[in-house]
């Protein structure tokens, strides 16, 4: 007999994720996605200085701060044809990748551990023996000591006889899911306390060239900041001193810390690699942080290590020949979300995009939502690429990397393979999204570091100061008319903004975003997307207990969701927001 | 980086300070200072109230029943709620450093619902949050409110945002607004608003909402108000925006060190010119410093790194109501007044300049407004080139478009002659 259970809030995301699953006998037999909220950010934009529109945009997210920004001002610098100073698009490189790694960072210990982690075990761990666990699985971290265990230890064992567990209130704690011994759990308890003191030091990067973060400072033309060997208000070698040491503690973490853990826990859930498996379809235009004012099959407008790896799509798990990547092929179903589009049609390539809220739920508060009869029950669209559901993120991109033999991620890819024992094809899987996302900051912070930063060193040291492109600052200077786009690999996968400009003003704005990707429901045809598939895809996921979802909660959290940005829906035809309440 | 553990380990406050190297001298200073605000009978978290609930009726409470009181203290509980928003302020918080007294203090906390962080989700986070809401809590509110439609457009456990947020502040002891949108509505409220989007203060009335505006806050900022609120008893002095007056009192104008620029006419006329690496005033590029009360140039950001001026882009006004409405378009300068770039009127001139940017947008909105309604009809199929639609080359430089009668009207600044610049680098 099936029986229905709904997550919601689900939390450890951004924003607002609702799950309806139907569990029969230990299993998933169906599933939903469901986004519940919606701002209509896409009506805001309209008629706006598109020297304006990074600074709306980017507030689509404040997790994913900065890369909503960095896609506005390509897409309006590829319509306007500003000539951005290299020294510019390194910064913005730099901005996008420690972005990228404390973005990864954080989900892994502060979004995703506790799904593995039982802090209560914690409590009860010896504090030798987790140094000794550290040790064991390569974890060179520098907090790896008996003191630090032994505060740690204490101050878990403390908050729990407080009676008062803050964060940890209601957790799953003892779930015969949770598998790790105590001295693993200490640890990871440790690092996750860890974690949140070097994110803080991590994302300065921002902060030096944007002024603040989250929610850094932009411009259409290049970067704000002043970069000048010889002025105290520019950015000098005082700041590069402490960029250079930032880099280096990033490095080290990622290295010593997180991929060492994240590899460790997919090796005692073991089984995860064959649970929450998604569509087998994966997309991607570059290497994370791969940034293209325009057709990213065109030649980029400098040549970075994240362009190495070519756009493309991968189909059916075939990783030995990856497609061509065509932009023309994305369309948007509204199969199961609360929009109309014109004339009926319930599918849209995104240059035709509309956004009129059509509600046909029920008033709040409600109970149930995917019993619908008209079948809508979410706020977000379902994208497909060549009219399939297809996954987007680090997996994807690492796979795209591996099947173009990235030597790097080959690398890595294959060792971790052959520690674990595992397929290739069983990266995709909760499991394996989780791994993927390790293996990607690794390679992130090496390229920041090796590449990024040495590069624009070497520049400014040849005299190369310039940040901004003034010959195109001014709206006289634009053509009447003009539409451009970007495509920005970011943390959570491939982003796309789209602007057309009339008469200096925002005409049309949309933005394809990588959780919409994952998160849409079903569309027109009925095919589920990702998180669905993941979940009832083969009917065997496990969800022993329906009360303490936790095993639906880690494939749900290993595609790491960002709902404000799933559902930001730019997509602008200037229509009236039209509302039909049923 | 550090690796003190600076969570809650012992039983006490008292206990917690001595640990973090507080001494008792010093911890019993502090109290004395608070007694005169506990004596006034204000709130104050945990057994606090109690302990002090009873002294005998008119006379004096003392330091050391403050300390005794305030020592003894158990964690406060606190709801953090997250409606119609982006996130950007739990980050801004997480991002709050330093290990200092402060911290220790706001280590005090059990912090029962944050759907960032919690562990638990669905069922179980529901019923974490009843619990909570059923007795004397700290409530903290990310995000707006979206009121249309029953409020469809932000649902939680399957309860509107309305509902949830109404729950919540039932009981609850103090009720702090943290980021532009629990304060103002912000981005999705800026016009047109679809979704009807208010601030936690238009849907809670009775009872007093701290406002702690930013887009996001500083994470110090929203970190101290709550420590605030705990070590003083009270909410803090707000401005008439409900803003702590110990964060927002100071327009970033006369707390910026570029502010000597601007007295002496020297402005930035374009990025990256040599003005800008001087590190000239930005006012000229549309800064709202004048305009805006934030803590930015004091505090600033990411453990003191930077701030937005002090790294070159002009301030976006983003603590001040409706912003992304008032405010824009951002790089146009705010609106001439005589007597501009003299140090003895640049109060007045700061004053002028709130009044009269609120003038100037309400003309300039209603202009758009007109345009709108006719660009609506004129733009419907914009091709875009990846798509096939456009032809290559379409980017050649046409003629002016902008109707520069609908913005406000620029006019340099006096004394501009003083500017580095040569005129062909000008924007103007």
């Amino acid at each position: 007999m099936a029986q229905q259970v709904v997550i919601d809030p689900l939390t450890r995301i951004e924003g607002h994720l609702r799950i309806e699953l139907e569990t029969d006998a230990g299993v998933i037999s169906n599933a939903w996605s469901e986004a519940t909220q919606f701002r209509g950010i896409e009506t805001i934009v309209l008629h706006r200085d598109p020297r304006d529109a990074w600074a709306f945009t980017q507030r689509i997210c404040g997790v994913c701060t900065t890369v909503h920004a960095i896609a506005s001002i390509t897409a309006v610098e590829n319509a306007i044809g500003s000539n951005v100073p290299q020294q510019a698009l390194l910064i913005r490189d730099m901005v996008l990748a420690s972005q990228e790694v404390q973005d990864h960072v954080i989900h892994f210990y502060h979004l995703h551990a506790l799904d593995w982690v039982d802090v209560a075990s914690a409590a009860t761990a010896d504090p030798a023996k987790a140094v000794a666990f550290a040790e064991q699985i390569g974890s060179t971290w520098k907090g790896n000591n008996i003191d630090r265990m032994t505060a740690v230890r204490d101050t878990v064992a403390n908050l729990i006889a407080s009676g008062q567990l803050s964060i940890f209130t209601g957790g799953y704690w003892g779930h015969p899911a949770y598998k790790l011994p105590p001295e693993a759990n200490l640890m990871a308890v440790a690092h996750y306390l860890d974690a949140l003191e070097f994110q803080r030091t991590m994302i300065k990067i921002n902060t030096v060239f944007g002024g603040k973060n989250p929610h850094p400072n932009f411009l259409v033309g290049g970067m704000a900041c002043t970069i000048d060997p010889n002025h105290t208000a520019s950015i000098n070698q005082v700041q590069l001193a402490d960029i250079q040491q930032w880099v280096k503690d990033t490095l080290e973490f990622v290295q010593t810390c997180y991929v060492p853990d994240a590899t460790a826990i997919v090796g005692v859930y073991k089984e995860y690699f064959d649970i929450g498996a998604s569509s087998p379809n994966y997309m991607a235009v570059g290497m994370s942080g791969a940034t293209f004012g325009g057709n990213p099959n065109q030649t980029p407008r400098y040549p970075t290590p994240m362009m190495d790896v070519k756009p493309g799509v991968i189909v059916n798990n075939d990783f030995a020949n990856p497609q061509p990547f065509d932009p023309t092929l994305i369309s948007e179903s509204i199969g199961s979300s609360w929009m109309s589009y014109a004339g009926g049609s319930q599918t849209l390539t995104p240059d035709k995009g509309e956004t009129t809220v059509a509600y046909t739920g029920p008033t709040p508060p409600y109970e149930w939502l995917a019993s619908a009869t008209d079948g809508k029950y979410s706020w977000c669209k379902s994208p497909r690429y060549n009219g399939m559901p297809v996954q987007v993120g680090p997996l994807a991109r690492v796979l795209l990397a591996y099947s173009q033999n990235h030597p790097r991620t080959k690398e890595l890819v294959d060792g971790a393979v052959a520690t674990l024992g595992i397929t290739l094809d069983q990266m995709n899987s909760t499991a394996g999204r989780t791994l993927a996302r390790a293996v990607e900051c690794l390679t992130s912070a090496e390229m920041l570091a090796n590449d990024t930063l040495p590069l624009f060193i070497k520049n400014l040291q040849g005299g190369d100061i310039s940040v901004f492109d003034p010959s195109k600052w001014e709206p006289s200077s634009w053509p009447k008319k003009a539409s451009g786009y970007a495509f920005v690999e970011v943390a959570r996968g491939n982003l796309s903004h789209w602007v057309s400009i009339e008469n200096g003003e925002i005409s049309q704005y949309q933005c394809v975003v990588p959780t919409t990707w994952m998160t849409g429901g079903r569309d027109e045809n009925s095919q589920m997307g990702p998180y669905e598939v993941s979940l009832a895809g083969d009917g065997k996921h496990p969800l022993v207990d329906p009360t303490q979802p936790l095993e639906p909660l880690r494939t749900i959290h290993s595609f790491d969701p960002c709902m404000s940005c799933a559902v930001h829906v730019l997509d602008v035809d200037g229509q009236e927001l039209q509302v039909a309440t049923s | 980086m550090t690796y003190t553990m600076d969570g809650w380990q012992e039983p006490t406050l008292a206990e917690n300070l001595e640990r973090a190297g507080v001494s008792r001298r010093d911890f019993l200073k502090f109290c004395g200072g608070l007694a005169a605000a506990f004596a006034a009978g204000s709130a104050v978290m945990g057994s606090l109230p109690r302990a002090l609930a009873d002294p005998t009726p008119g006379a004096p409470v003392t330091g050391d029943q403050v300390a005794d009181a305030l020592g003894s203290v158990t964690k406060p509980n606190v709801v953090w709620l997250q409606l119609q928003e982006c996130t950007g302020c739990m980050e801004s918080a997480l991002r709050s450093g330093g290990t200092t007294v402060e911290d220790v203090v706001l280590n005090l906390l059990s912090v029962n619902y944050n759907e960032l962080v919690m562990a638990a989700a669905g069922d179980s986070a529901n019923s974490v949050l009843d619990q909570t809401n059923a007795s004397d809590h700290i409530l903290v509110v990310n995000g707006s409110i979206p009121t249309k439609d029953n409020g469809i457009y932000c649902t939680i456990g399957g309860k509107s945002a309305e509902a949830v947020l109404r729950e919540s502040a039932e009981h609850a002891v103090a009720v702090l607004a943290v980021g532009a949108c629990a304060v103002f509505g912000s981005v999705q409220a800026s016009r047109p608003n679809p979704t009807g989007a208010v601030g936690v203060d238009q849907i809670i009335t009775n009872k007093p909402v701290v406002n702690v505006s930013g887009c996001p806050p500083i994470g110090e900022v929203i970190m101290a108000t709550i420590a605030y609120y705990l070590t003083h008893g009270d909410v803090p002095k707000t401005d008439a925006e409900g803003r702590p007056m110990f964060a927002y009192d100071q327009r970033i104008h006369d707390s910026c060190p570029r502010r000597a620029h601007f007295d002496a006419g020297q402005f930035v006329r374009s990025f990256d010119d040599e003005a800008a690496r001087t590190g000239w005033c930005l006012y000229d590029m549309g800064c709202k410093g004048p305009s805006t009360f934030s803590p930015c140039p004091f505090v600033q950001w990411n453990g003191h790194t930077s701030w937005p001026i002090g790294a070159g882009h002009p301030c976006l006004g983003c603590t001040e109501k409706d912003f992304f409405d008032r405010f824009t378009p951002f790089y146009n300068r705010l609106p001439q007044v005589p007597g501009l770039g003299v140090e003895a009127t640049a109060e007045k001139v700061g004053l002028g300049l709130v009044g009269l940017t609120v003038a100037a947008v309400g003309v300039h909105a209603g202009v758009t407004a007109i345009r709108k309604s006719a660009a609506r009809k004129n733009h419907e199929e914009i091709p875009l080139e990846a798509f096939g639609d456009s032809p290559a080359g379409e980017q050649s430089a046409i003629a002016a478009v902008v109707d520069m009668a609908e913005e406000i009207p620029p006019a340099a600044p006096e004394a501009s002659d003083t500017t580095p610049t040569t005129d062909s680098e000008k924007t103007e």
